[in-house]
């Protein structure tokens, strides 16, 4: 299909009720579906096997992707477990040193005991990836931008690597959708989402989403999600398709608050640093503009004062402090409490996810108003810090 | 409230777990919270709800709901029956053994011979209604016991508590799936097994309506190892699913008394057809004949409405399933429609064909699960489908 994004987006679910023609997708609800004869088949058969409005998700996230088939998972940690289930006992895998927590704690404390292991590298150092390589080695799985400290790996340069090597390379693209970087396009064989967080886009449904580059590993993966079961149901695949439609109005005004928050923040003194794609001395910052098509709404930002945290996040009156990303709705989040907390400390600090870090997923709220919350927070922060430490 | 929601009687809890109100409006339906986290109030003091993944509150009366009807401590709400047994089966890691009931649901089947076993765990399976098949199999690296019972598709009886006995004895984790019979009729926690699995979407949702799956146990341990693993693999249920799951439990008795008492119809019909030579056999453990007949009134409260039958040939199978009016010709079952199942190519398509026949499950076998239909149109159409079968 030549249709720009955007149009496809919006037509997410469109022309695909031909009884009636609905524009939005039915929510089928039912589990299971009548058999005209034996032998023969609607092509349904049951739900967790095979649902019309899942089915309709996941032609639309493979059409999006580039790939061909995609599966819809209850969250992104569902669809990467699934992923990860195309391994087995003796397996190795390489991965982004300063990824989501979720995934860490998956691959940390349960393939493990699956008999997989895993060696953590900064994939935006591409020698460091070809070190790690080992006999066994299967796959090489990544995040660009990284979760929370907006790292970038080169993705054509790892996907050489690993075509060279013959390992799969997955990738996580949940900060930026495929709607900015699409990465099946530049050789990776999996993008996994946490469709929780933009795709959705707006904080109420819980989802994840897998497409496949080919048909073998498609059929592998459709098996995985068949097996292991768990798939989204049909009204959470609904309301899915349902954010989607806007996903491009969405992104762009949170691209260009972001942009805006994060040149606001970089100036402020009780600032130390800011991580953003969009910002101009961003590491990797030409690859990031190279291979995807826009820094989105993503930021963080370290504190001069690790101390400022705690205060900041009571004093914020708009933008809500809780754990998740992507929605409409800023959201602040406190990453080595909260979504890296299952990370062991030296660990985290050593990939910059300090205590002093906050991870801002920057909504489509007016900027200034934003800019207005973040001011008063750390003003009323700084001075009950001086306070505290009373100079002399 | 939940200690005093378990002294009351079964059709009580159904309706009144704490689930019946929401505090903030009163609310006669606990809400749907769509929300996918949740404001925290202090960054420091950790909050009932964080992150829908981690926790949701129209999943916690959920939770909290199929925990008391199991008489159980915790339960864990999963997107599928499937993703619901494979959380469990994280309990066991690489090197470790498992013994498993024979006739075990096909899509379980395949979990622990095409998934689990790339893990580095591997399954024996053994007729369990003999409980010494059970102790001859198990080694020194045996960790678990799965079991169904009845079974799928041969509603097969096994002793739950005599089962339960031997795994503590050789401190294996035993673990039933109670989807057949629910916890109105069958109890394991009680009886001394540790882990109840159920596919939700069968007769506790009961409408067919709703892919669900559900975890529950007793040892506070275990609770916390299960939602360890339910929040890490993310398989959790949708919470308007979780809605749906809640609505069909409702009216869990008055659904399975009534199914069941037209499966105890249709079951007598059938045997009196097997008597007269038209059929070739039936299942059914609400019968006087079915070997498993008195373990099954001793272990549990009911018969359940599933029952199979044998009509001899893929070919009259076939032919009956054209015929029959009423049933969904289809997978699944306990809902509150009659549903005719082929296990060769539906339920038991996971199993290959020398197995599936060594375990006794022929092509002739048919599944039927008794709906809410009038037993005696039931029985008409079965009727006229065999006289022309």
């Amino acid at each position: 299909m030549s249709n720009h994004m955007e149009t496809r987006l919006a037509q997410i679910g469109n022309r695909r009720d031909p009884q009636t023609g609905a524009i939005s997708s039915p929510i089928h609800l039912s589990t299971t579906y009548g058999h005209p004869r034996l032998g023969e088949s609607t092509g349904f058969d049951y739900t967790r096997t095979k649902n019309p409005t899942r089915t309709t998700l996941e032609a639309a996230i493979a059409e999006l992707e580039g790939g061909v088939q995609g599966f819809a998972y209850a969250s992104g940690m569902a669809a990467i477990a699934g992923v990860f289930g195309l391994f087995g006992q003796g397996d190795h895998l390489i991965v982004s040193h300063d990824l989501y927590g979720g995934t860490y704690r998956l691959i940390e404390q349960i393939l493990p005991r699956q008999g997989i292991s895993a060696t953590f590298v900064d994939t935006g150092d591409t020698a460091a990836v070809t070190a790690a390589i080992q006999a066994n080695t299967r796959a090489i799985f990544i995040e660009t931008p990284t979760n929370p400290t907006m790292r970038i790996t080169d993705l054509a340069q790892v996907i050489a690597v690993a075509h060279q090597h013959g390992l799969l390379t997955i990738v996580d693209n949940t900060f930026m959708t495929p709607l900015l970087q699409r990465p099946l396009a530049l050789g990776a064989d999996i993008v996994v989402h946490s469709a929780t967080k933009y795709l959705g886009g707006h904080n109420d449904v819980l989802a994840g989403l897998v497409v496949a580059a080919t048909p073998e590993l498609a059929e592998r993966l459709y098996f995985l999600q068949n097996s292991i079961g768990a798939t989204l149901g049909p009204q959470d695949c609904w309301l899915l398709m349902r954010g989607m439609k806007t996903l491009a109005l969405r992104m762009e005004r949170h691209q260009a608050n972001a942009q805006v928050v994060a040149q606001w923040l970089a100036q402020h003194p009780q600032v130390s640093r800011v991580y953003y794609p969009g910002l101009p001395d961003h590491a990797g910052r030409d690859i990031h503009e190279r291979q995807a098509d826009g820094a989105g709404g993503m930021l963080s930002f370290e504190l001069a004062d690790e101390r400022l945290v705690e205060p900041i996040l009571r004093s914020l009156h708009l933008i809500t402090f809780a754990e998740s990303l992507g929605g409409v709705e800023s959201l602040i989040t406190y990453p080595s409490r909260q979504t890296h907390f299952d990370i062991p400390e030296e660990q985290r600090i050593a990939v910059g996810v300090t205590n002093g870090l906050l991870r801002l997923s920057v909504g489509i709220e007016h900027p200034h108003d934003l800019i207005a919350d973040l001011a008063q927070a750390l003003q009323t922060a700084r001075a009950w810090l001086e306070e505290e430490t009373p100079i002399g | 409230m939940a200690d005093h929601n378990r002294t009351l009687s079964y059709a009580t809890k159904l309706l009144h777990t704490g689930n019946e109100l929401d505090p903030t409006t009163g609310a006669s339906a606990i809400p749907i919270y769509q929300a996918s986290t949740f404001h925290q109030e202090d960054p420091f003091a950790p909050q009932a709800y964080e992150y829908a993944r981690s926790g949701n509150p129209t999943r916690a009366a959920l939770e909290r709901t199929l925990a008391v009807l199991e008489n159980g401590t915790q339960a864990f709400a999963f997107g599928s029956g499937m993703a619901a047994i494979t959380t469990v089966l994280f309990l066991f890691s690489q090197g470790d053994h498992l013994i498993a009931c024979d006739d075990i649901y096909g899509g379980t089947f395949r979990a622990l011979t095409q998934v689990v076993n790339r893990f580095g765990i591997e399954t024996t399976f053994v007729d369990t209604t003999d409980l010494e098949q059970i102790r001859a199999a198990i080694r020194p690296n045996t960790k678990g016991l799965l079991l169904e019972s009845p079974s799928n598709p041969l509603l097969k009886v096994t002793d739950l508590a005599g089962a339960a006995a031997i795994a503590r004895e050789h401190g294996l984790l035993s673990i039933v799936d109670n989807t057949f019979l629910t916890p109105y009729l069958q109890r394991p926690l009680d009886l001394g097994l540790d882990i109840v699995v159920h596919s939700g979407t069968k007769f506790l949702g009961g409408h067919s309506d709703v892919v669900a799956g559900a975890v529950i146990a007793r040892d506070e341990v275990l609770c916390k190892r299960l939602y360890f693993l339910q929040n890490a693999l993310g398989g959790v249920l949708g919470p308007q699913d979780c809605f749906l799951f809640q609505r069909g439990l409702k009216t869990l008795k008055v659904r399975l008394e009534a199914s069941e008492a037209g499966a105890q119809q249709v079951a007598a019909w059938l045997a009196e057809q097997q008597r007269q030579g038209r059929i070739e056999a039936v299942y059914y453990p609400g019968l006087p004949t079915h070997p498993g007949h008195d373990i099954q009134r001793q272990q549990a409260d009911g018969f359940g409405a599933v029952l199979s039958f044998d009509v001899g040939s893929e070919g009259r199978a076939r032919q009956l399933m054209e015929r029959v009016q009423l049933p969904l010709v289809a997978v699944s079952l306990g809902g509150v429609e009659t549903i005719l199942s082929y296990p060769r190519t539906m339920s038991h398509s996971g199993m290959p064909a020398p197995e599936r026949l060594k375990r006794g499950i022929g092509d002739g076998l048919l599944r039927y699960s008794v709906g809410l239909e009038d037993p005696a149109d039931l029985i008409a159409d079965l009727d006229q489908a065999l006289a022309r079968a």
